[in-house]
């Protein structure tokens, strides 16, 4: 058995591997003390080796026997896992979003990561989902029942919710601001990954992956297939795993 | 190095003018910051002593040479920026420092005045003069300004009013009529310096400070072809902090203490003793300067299992790369030659600068780096637009190149450390 643990902003990740083979996954909140969560997973498991990725990695690492890589490696990794042929991956988190470009034989070539700002994270997406008074799945519902609407202009965190009150208080039905919302940050999403260069699919991971509306929004703007695994919040974890399985078969080896 | 400890001198710093109580905490913040991050490395070169100890004496040994010379009727100047031409200030018997610019610590006093959303060097440094928190600052009979940047040029309007500014105006452009005027600034900037000796210095004092000065740019280039070495005889950090010194030290001293370090790292590579393995990442960084005591990147990459093997930056490569012609027979041709020189520096204001796309490639070579990190402090223009030919350049040959914004806060360092762990991930393939 080989884990690997994410330690995100919002959750932490496990997933179990058994010769290649996902055999277990979890995802739960991260809490105050996220090490503890996550070495819990790892005591649960009792795995040969363990990888952590996230966040909370270095935490992790000060308490327990395990390896690090960051989860952009991870994401990479665990890309491949489901797509092996993929080139580039846009994994959208709490915190962060990154574009990652690999060689055809899996390298990582390049990678951009938004700047310290919530702007076009899964946070963002949750803070104008609160000031519109929608759940996370009303939001993308709500943004999901109309096609028309000019994306929101303001991109930081704190001006892109006054836009929305103003836009409430201009009598703007909240579902097109949802959707106006959705569009500014695929707009950002796509610039991203348009300055790393896309090929012709995309694999799209992290939490907000799970988001439909989000997907549909990226494919017209990239004009691309978007990708995305079963459990996209997982995928972080997964490459941590497989990571475990490299260094345990190069140790025995 | 247990007893290392940065020193204090209330009494000095009172007769300077200074916000004592304020500025009182500040030698232990730096004693302990230092410790971290300095003193914390394994098997540092013994001869980077000398450097602890200027550091040690940041605030009181180097304040009272500054403050002898001033009393013996000598120029002290304070400066922002690699064009400055010291040797002037050299030649009549004055000191140039590098002024502090790279502190968080000194961001709210200077919001308090200018707009948030400029640069954090101007802002760090303006803020420490009026929060009266840096001896340095207290102690120059002027600042010297310039104008590469439109942050800098319109904040010196403002810093006049808390100390004498003189600007020079640095074309941005480097064709004959833009050498003319730079030389005309250079003439003028002799006779602010003159006017506080009393005393108009001549071809033989000139021609002494370009040779000091040349022997500062040798040494430090000695120095950095030595730190080139693989494995790594030198870490990047205590290269940053000598380029650091290298603005506030006494010339003549300072080369004998870099020599001496450079036979000692001689000798080390001769034994194969080194501060990392043949097998760590090594990393180039490029761009914006990084002013004492801004060490937030060199950290990160150097704790996060790479080694810096080169800086092309003003605290860098762009101090020292350039020599100037020694062979001047008269005093006009001798500020000739110096304009020349300062001519070659090749800082992001200027337009087109292609050959500082030239210089990184050629300092990647050199320096057997594996990447390059390009370090660009926020709201920097000029050189964060350049970071787009920078990485052209660097996509087309296959180097790997990150470009990075930030500025002295410690809030992106979580974020900045996943990237450059990424990075190192990257090369390591």
């Amino acid at each position: 058995m080989k884990v690997g643990v994410d330690l995100g902003s919002r959750t932490i990740k496990v997933v179990a591997l058994k010769e290649g083979a996902i055999t277990s996954h979890n995802v739960t909140e991260s809490g105050f003390e996220p090490h503890k969560q996550a070495l819990a997973f790892i005591a649960e498991y009792a795995p040969a080796r363990a990888v952590a990725t996230g966040y909370g990695r270095h935490l992790v690492q000060q308490h327990a026997e395990v390896d690090v890589i960051t989860e952009i490696k991870a994401h990479a990794m665990g890309a491949r896992y489901f797509f092996p042929q993929c080139r580039t991956i846009l994994d959208v988190g709490g915190q962060d979003s990154k574009v990652i470009s690999l060689t055809n034989d899996g390298k990582m070539q390049n990678f951009q990561m938004n700047d310290k700002c919530a702007a076009g994270t899964g946070r963002f997406l949750e803070m104008m989902a609160v000031s519109l008074g929608y759940s996370m799945s009303d939001f993308c519902a709500a943004a999901a029942s109309i096609d028309q609407a000019t994306p929101i202009n303001s991109m930081c965190a704190v001006f892109a919710e006054s836009e929305v009150v103003s836009l409430k208080n201009s009598g703007m039905p909240p579902a097109e601001i949802a959707r106006a919302v959705h569009l500014a940050v695929a707009n950002r999403l796509a610039t991203m990954v348009r300055k790393v260069g896309c090929g012709d699919h995309l694999v799209f991971s992290g939490g907000v992956a799970n988001n439909r509306i989000m997907v549909s929004l990226l494919e017209q703007d990239l004009g691309v297939p978007v990708l995305v695994p079963e459990h996209p919040s997982i995928v972080g974890a997964l490459g941590a795993a497989l990571q475990a399985e490299l260094l345990h078969h190069a140790e025995m080896d | 190095m247990s007893s290392f400890e940065v020193k204090s001198d209330p009494q000095l710093w009172e007769k300077l003018g200074m916000d004592v109580p304020r500025f009182s905490g500040m030698p232990a913040m730096l004693t302990q910051a230092y410790t971290n991050i300095f003193l914390s490395q394994k098997n540092r070169p013994a001869q980077m002593a000398y450097f602890d100890g200027m550091v040690e004496n940041i605030h009181t040994g180097r304040i009272d040479e500054l403050m002898a010379a001033k009393d013996a009727g000598k120029p002290v100047i304070g400066t922002f920026c690699v064009y400055i031409p010291e040797e002037v200030v050299v030649a009549a018997g004055g000191v140039c420092v590098g002024l502090c610019g790279g502190a968080q610590g000194s961001i709210a006093d200077a919001e308090k005045v200018l707009p948030r959303n400029i640069c954090p060097m101007v802002k760090s440094a303006f803020g420490f003069k009026v929060g009266k928190i840096c001896p340095y600052f207290q102690a120059v009979d002027f600042v010297y300004g310039e104008t590469t940047c439109d942050a800098k040029k319109k904040t010196w309007e403002l810093l006049d009013e808390y100390v004498p500014t003189h600007v020079m105006e640095i074309p941005q452009m480097k064709r004959e009529k833009d050498k003319a005027l730079w030389l005309d600034e250079v003439k003028e900037f002799k006779v602010a310096v003159d006017k506080i000796t009393g005393v108009e210095t001549g071809f033989d004092e000139l021609q002494q400070a370009i040779v000091t000065i040349n022997a500062k740019r040798k040494a430090l280039q000695r120095l950095n072809r030595l730190r080139h070495h693989n494995p790594a005889p030198i870490s990047g950090k205590d290269m940053l902090l000598i380029e650091q010194i290298a603005f506030y030290d006494e010339p003549n001293r300072f080369v004998e203490k870099v020599n001496i370090l450079c036979d000692e790292l001689e000798e080390r590579i001769k034994q194969g003793i080194a501060v990392a393995p043949a097998t760590t990442p090594r990393i180039m960084v490029s761009g914006t300067p990084m002013a004492l005591p801004n060490w937030k990147l060199h950290n990160i990459i150097e704790t996060s299992g790479a080694v810096v093997v080169n800086e092309e930056s003003c605290i860098g490569t762009r101090y020292y790369k350039d020599l100037i012609d020694e062979g001047a027979t008269t005093l006009e041709q001798q500020l000739e030659r110096l304009t020349e020189r300062y001519m070659q520096i090749d800082c992001s204001c200027f337009t087109p600068n292609t050959e500082r796309i030239d210089q990184v490639l050629k300092e990647y070579e050199e320096s057997g780096a594996q990447g390059i990190i390009d370090y660009c402090l926020q709201f920097c223009h000029t050189y964060n637009i350049e970071a787009v030919k920078l990485r052209k350049a660097c996509e087309e040959r296959g180097i790997p190149f990150m470009a990075i914004e930030s500025d002295y806060s410690p809030d992106d360092v979580g974020q900045l450390k996943t990237r450059v762990e990424a990075f190192i991930e990257q090369i390591r393939g």
